[in-house]
């Protein structure tokens, strides 16, 4: 479903602040896949998702998804085959518009914006349907703005968001790293709901080992630009937290994992 | 007193002129979040070109359709600046109203301004405003309808309604995506600097509608016109906020507001001017402390007088 073959990034080329946040990954992500992708800060996690995003263009390499290659279109054109989540819960929805106005916009994700009515009574329902999956009450606030919502909420509304219309792919970056332990919980069970209904192929960043061992049926784990791990099958199955630190030291001839990654 | 009355349905008549360059300034400054100095410029270029054309004998319809036009090609100009060519959003709009000083003098022929020709009275009849028509009707010598403040108010409903549609459609909608959060806005598919385009276009559009309607009102169009219409957009935007935001909550009634901003900075204006012996030259202060005045209000209530919020039980974990 995404093919990503050695991409590589550099910001700030040429200045003090250079510095090479992709060093040639290549990744394929098979239909249904769910990855969950670890690693330091600075490793290259949400420059990956941006990247394949289509935030800005990458250096060199190449992205398709589906088989269409997208490593030329800007980001609102891969948007088509998307669907996203950011760490920030502000980032992922309008603040001042209904919670309705917000699905309705992403109910058209990827499709010609017309003259046609913005949203229609039958979508009203369908939307109603919807956010009682997330069990949130949300389902009676349908016309309420989505400022007036918590952190928790508004992350949810944009998962629910992300999937409305099925997407070729799906990226979280670290969207629970913002909220409480408790609200994160609820958040990381919806999302696993909503991934398994419709076998999304996705790809979440998290900071914490033991979430990226229980969610997912693949784990790759980042260090300076590259993917280090990269572990999938009955193997990911039995995975323990101390296993993960041990790989990394050996793939990587670093014991750094232990203080980066665990502060997570 | 009787003198401050008496200029009350000319003070009214021009607030709502202005009123509708002010929903234009609104579309920028609060739905897409840009704030557009084009305006300046392109009010003046809706009433140049309204009274060439009209002068020049084209039907008064056409002619204002034309302005209408012509004042979307301003806001494409600053919006290419701005979108195509990477130029902050204000600056793009203080190049292309400099610019249009110039382009302003030469659709008015190389002149300061430009008079429609009263003397005419066929001419006269066929403006659909003019501030003589003020005493004409108060006279009887012109049906009620003809009176400026109740044509002005129908141009002001009808812009309201066209707008009220189309921001409730899909492409409306993304437009208000796009002022209120470009990142979603973009993860959803949305062109934001498309978008972008589309609003100053439709903005600049309505203020030069705007112009025109203000030179048929005062028969004449003048190249400085249009100099801090900005600050009457903004201090319309800003006087309708702090008025009406309690009551009016529906986007047509917001837009309603802006209209009834500009018609109280008018009255406002025309007070300072009857009850006081003040050199009209010291209008533009009067102006820029008016807008600096309703500014501040909001924020010093915010800042000053804010009654300290009763916490609510924390619901966050409920609600998760």
């Amino acid at each position: 479903m995404l093919d990503v073959k050695n991409i590589r990034k550099t910001f700030n080329p040429g200045t003090v602040n250079e510095k090479t946040a992709l060093n040639g990954v290549s990744l394929t992500l098979g239909d249904g896949e769910f990855v969950t992708v670890i690693g330091g800060n600075g490793a290259g996690k949400s420059t990956l998702l941006n990247a394949v995003a289509g935030v800005w263009p990458v250096d060199s390499g190449s992205i398709s998804i589906g088989g269409a290659d997208v490593t030329k279109l800007p980001e609102h054109k891969r948007a088509k085959y998307i669907g996203r989540v950011f760490q920030d819960p502000m980032m992922g929805t309008a603040a001042t518009m209904q919670i309705e106005e917000n699905m309705a916009l992403a109910a058209r994700r990827g499709r010609a914006r017309t003259l046609r009515p913005g949203i229609t009574q039958d979508e009203r329902e369908h939307y109603r349907e919807m956010l009682k999956i997330l069990d949130l009450g949300l389902e009676d606030r349908l016309t309420s703005k989505v400022g007036l919502l918590s952190g928790g909420q508004r992350q949810a509304l944009t998962l629910l968001m992300a999937a409305l219309r099925k997407p070729d792919l799906l990226l979280l970056d670290e969207h629970t790293a913002a909220l409480d332990p408790k609200t994160a919980a609820k958040v990381l069970e919806a999302t696993e709901r909503i991934v398994q209904k419709d076998k999304l192929t996705t790809l979440m960043i998290t900071h914490n080992m033991r979430d990226a061992i229980v969610h997912g049926n693949r784990l790759i784990m980042m260090y300076e630009g590259r993917i280090a791990l990269d572990i999938s099958g009955e193997d990911k199955k039995k995975l323990t937290v101390e296993d993960l630190l041990a790989k990394f030291g050996q793939a990587t001839g670093s014991d750094e994992a232990d203080d980066k990654l665990l502060l997570g | 007193m009787t003198d401050f009355l008496g200029a009350l349905p000319g003070a009214v008549s021009q607030g709502l002129i202005w009123g509708i360059m002010a929903i234009g300034v609104y579309i920028t400054y609060k739905i897409l979040d840009v704030a557009d100095l084009t305006v300046d410029g392109s009010f003046c270029t809706g009433g140049a070109t309204f009274v060439m054309l009209f002068g020049a004998g084209v039907n008064i319809w056409l002619a204002m359709l034309a302005a209408l036009a012509v004042g979307a090609l301003t806001g494409l100009a600053t919006g290419l600046l701005h979108t195509l060519c990477g130029i902050p959003a204000i600056l793009a709009g203080i190049l292309t109203q400099l610019g249009l000083w110039s382009v302003n003098l030469a659709i008015m022929g190389m002149k300061a301004n430009m008079a429609i020709n009263l003397q005419d009275k066929v001419n006269l009849e066929k403006l659909l405003v003019s501030s003589r028509f003020l005493q004409e009707v108060a006279k009887g010598n012109e049906p009620l309808w003809r009176h400026p403040i109740l044509v002005v108010g129908l141009f002001t409903l009808a812009v309201i309604a066209v707008l009220y549609w189309f921001f409730g459609t899909e492409l409306g909608a993304s437009l208000r995506a796009t002022g209120a959060n470009p990142h979603m806005a973009r993860a959803q598919g949305i062109n934001t600097n498309v978008n972008k385009v589309i609003g100053l276009m439709l903005s600049n559009a309505l203020v030069a509608l705007s112009g025109a309607l203000l030179s048929q009102y005062q028969s004449f169009s003048d190249a400085s016109m249009g100099k801090g219409a900005i600050v009457i957009g903004l201090a319309a935007v800003i006087i309708g906020q702090v008025l009406f935001s309690k009551l009016f909550r529906n986007f047509a009634l917001k837009l309603l507001a802006v209209s009834i901003g500009a018609v109280v900075y008018y009255i406002v204006i025309q007070a300072v001017l009857s009850f006081s012996e003040i050199n009209t030259n010291y209008l533009k202060l009067i102006s820029a402390a008016i807008v600096a005045v309703f500014l501040t209000v909001p924020y010093w209530r915010e800042r000053y007088f804010s009654k300290p919020v009763q916490t609510a039980k924390k619901e966050g974990s409920a609600h998760a």
